[in-house]
């Protein structure tokens, strides 16, 4: 039986000049780096195929079956990206990791680019993070220095160069081939599969997409052993991960804990909900995850339990709301970000979150019409499965499971403004006077 | 255009295999120079890069980052999202537009201050977050989010509460460009919400499991 919060990843986050190459050397690290490279590639893949790590970034994709869907002795050059475009709403662990310990994900990056034999890689930082390029520019000029990137890394006639691309904002390019196509230097927009980016990615060539957490996770399975991240999470959903606890909750953070842990033992964690706070609803893995309530405090946080009860388990990002909070306002909230960050490319979403965004406007001040529930989830089922990318199939998640769990609020909306069913002040850290309350 | 800013352009264009690759930070660095994408930005990009005006307008325009007019000289972005609307972010936005008299992606008189509404930034344990210069000012308030623009109105030195001295815009543009400022080693590795749960652990003696395989355990040592 492991320990309820497990820290591999975030274990050194606390320690002095955490982000430099010494501080991260005394804790071990390029030791992993040593250990791959006295393997053969092939038997890379197959070890991280063999740990059971899936994506950390919201799909949970078996991370080694997408290495080995590279093909090799093709003669084309090969290219490991890492998505560290960190945007979904709720979101915020590979900020913190890259902050703190960027020499974990550049080990990581070293690992992955020799086991599918890439001598160029990429990671591609939201530029809304400041601090967070400069950490990895930095580490990355560290890593040059000593010897762990560049031409023949360590006498082993290995080569890689790693380019630190800061991004510009925009959420879609975080969709993996919309982020090839900004990379490219166009507009992210994303790409019709097939060709899939492991045959086609990067300038057409072989490419392998993976997500900050799922790169920083393989130094700590190459160094301590497949064993080691397979005793940890559940039968499906192996090894540990970074779970991200906000809102309305006493000690907002990032939690790592094995996979399976569930909303309650977090929350009991961390000292529960805020001094007076119910919880109300909860998204288990960012707001493109469909809505869970109360009722869900005791699934597993892995793949398949979340998946069970009707969501998904995302990039684990528990955003956790209260009594005082107004389903109708966070669903438009969320709506109107999804409408401003549909990309254009495909009419459904495009003119989908428009339409929705409208109709919740109405109800969100109470000027909703007759029909307005129905022609939500008509839109709804017009977007989902129909759009270009998963960006129009999650701005209805929030829409469809809102109106499973909270209808009756949406039917207030025919008459009442969500303001003052749930006055927002009542929501925030903080006591405000009332906005436009006579200020000089 | 400056030499100098001609050569830099060049070699952002030279880190990649392919040089039109080179555009995102090209256009980062046209506005660490020219104060935003100007028109004469865009031509230069697409001569370096032998793409159209068009094809380089696209992607400025595409961006949320990028400006096509000058903005102040530090850009304070209120985060209001659903999860930070809810937390205050909502309050402190219209407090701000309210104290500095702008609308959203609006600069002050005085040229200083930019504010503008943004998208999650990846900071939800430390809700209500404003970024100024797209540096963390985690946890705030109407109160200190005020102090901050003034603080900056007034020329003082201000820190992000998980990053650096705040500088200006064009120069936190240059770094996002790809030309590293000296300002990495300020700032703690991480603060706060982001220790929450490793605090706990070490409070509890929890930990991850010890290495299986204890001849191949080359990270245990340290840990123990």
């Amino acid at each position: 039986m492991t320990d309820l919060l497990t820290p591999a990843l975030t274990a050194d986050w606390g320690n002095d000049r955490a982000w430099t190459l010494p501080a991260y050397k005394s804790a071990g690290g390029y030791k992993a780096l040593t250990k791959a490279f006295a393997m053969n590639p092939d038997d890379l893949i197959t070890l991280v195929k063999d740990s059971g790590l899936r994506g950390r970034g919201g799909a949970g994709f078996p991370t080694g079956m997408k290495w080995s869907f590279i093909p090799q002795g093709d003669g084309k050059p090969h290219y490991l990206v890492v998505n560290a475009d960190e945007s979904e709403p709720g979101t915020c662990k590979d900020i913190p990791l890259m902050m703190a310990t960027p020499h974990t994900l550049i080990e990581g990056v070293i690992i992955a680019s020799y086991a599918i034999r890439a001598e160029k890689a990429f990671i591609y930082v939201r530029g809304e993070a400041l601090h967070v390029v400069r950490r990895l520019r930095a580490a990355a000029r560290e890593a040059y220095a000593a010897g762990h990137l560049g031409k023949d890394i360590h006498g082993s006639g290995i080569n890689l160069d790693l380019v630190i691309h800061a991004g510009a904002g925009a959420y879609i390019c975080g969709e993996e081939t919309a982020l090839l196509d900004s990379l490219e230097g166009r507009r992210g927009q994303p790409r019709l599969r097939p060709p899939f980016p492991a045959v086609e990615g990067l300038y057409a060539c072989p490419t392998v997409i993976n997500n900050v957490e799922s790169i920083a996770s393989v130094p700590s399975i190459v160094g301590r052993g497949v064993d080691w991240f397979a005793s940890m999470g559940t039968e499906k959903s192996k090894g540990m991960t970074i779970y991200s606890l906000s809102g309305h909750v006493k000690s907002p953070g990032q939690y790592e804990a094995p996979l399976g842990i569930s909303l309650r033992e977090l929350l009991d964690v961390g000292g529960g909900m805020r001094d007076g706070s119910e919880l109300k609803f909860w998204t288990p893995g960012g707001s493109s995850t469909p809505i869970l309530t109360g009722e869900h405090l005791d699934i597993p946080l892995d793949y398949e339990g979340v998946g069970a009860a009707g969501s998904m388990l995302g990039t684990k990002a528990l955003q956790v709301f209260d009594q005082t909070t107004s389903v109708v306002r966070c669903v438009l909230r969320w709506t109107e970000f999804y409408k401003h960050e549909s990309c254009g490319k495909c009419t459904p979403c495009r003119e989908g979150t428009w339409w929705l965004a409208q109709t919740l406007e109405r109800l969100d001040k109470g000027e909703g019409h007759a029909g307005d529930i129905e022609l939500l989830l008509d839109v709804c089922d017009n977007i989902l499965g129909r759009a270009f990318c998963a960006l129009g199939d999650g701005a209805t998640s929030p829409i469809t499971s809102a109106i499973k769990y909270f209808r009756d609020e949406f039917e207030a909306g025919m008459h009442t403004a969500s303001s003052e069913l749930f006055p927002p002040a009542a929501s925030t850290l903080f006591t405000e006077p009332a906005v436009g309350g006579g200020r000089a | 255009m400056n030499e100098n800013v001609m050569a830099e352009l060049g070699e952002l264009a030279g880190r990649y295999p392919q040089a039109r690759s080179a555009l995102q930070p090209m256009l980062h660095l046209i506005q660490a120079s020219e104060g935003c994408v100007t028109n004469e930005g865009i031509e230069v990009c697409a001569e370096i890069l032998g793409l159209s005006a068009a094809e380089v307008s696209g992607v400025a325009t595409f961006h949320t980052m990028y400006k096509r007019r000058p903005i102040g000289d530090y850009h304070v972005g209120v985060c209001t999202n659903t999860l930070c609307a809810v937390m205050g972010g909502d309050a402190i936005f219209d407090r701000l537009k309210d104290h500095l008299d702008v609308g959203n992606d609006e600069t002050t008189e005085d040229g200083k201050i930019t504010l503008e509404h943004i998208e999650c930034n990846a900071a939800c344990d430390f809700s209500p977050v404003m970024m100024v210069n797209w540096e963390f000012f985690d946890n705030q308030t109407p109160d200190s989010a005020v102090d901050v623009v003034e603080d900056l109105r007034a020329g003082k030195k201000v820190c992000a509460t998980r990053g650096a001295t705040i500088t200006t815009w064009r120069e936190a543009e240059r770094v996002l460009a790809g030309f590293e400022d000296g300002l990495v080693d300020e700032g703690p590795a991480a603060a706060g919400a982001s220790l929450a749960g490793l605090r706990i652990a070490q409070e509890k003696g929890w930990r991850a499991p010890k290495a299986v395989t204890d001849a191949d355990a080359t990270e245990d040592v340290e840990n123990d």
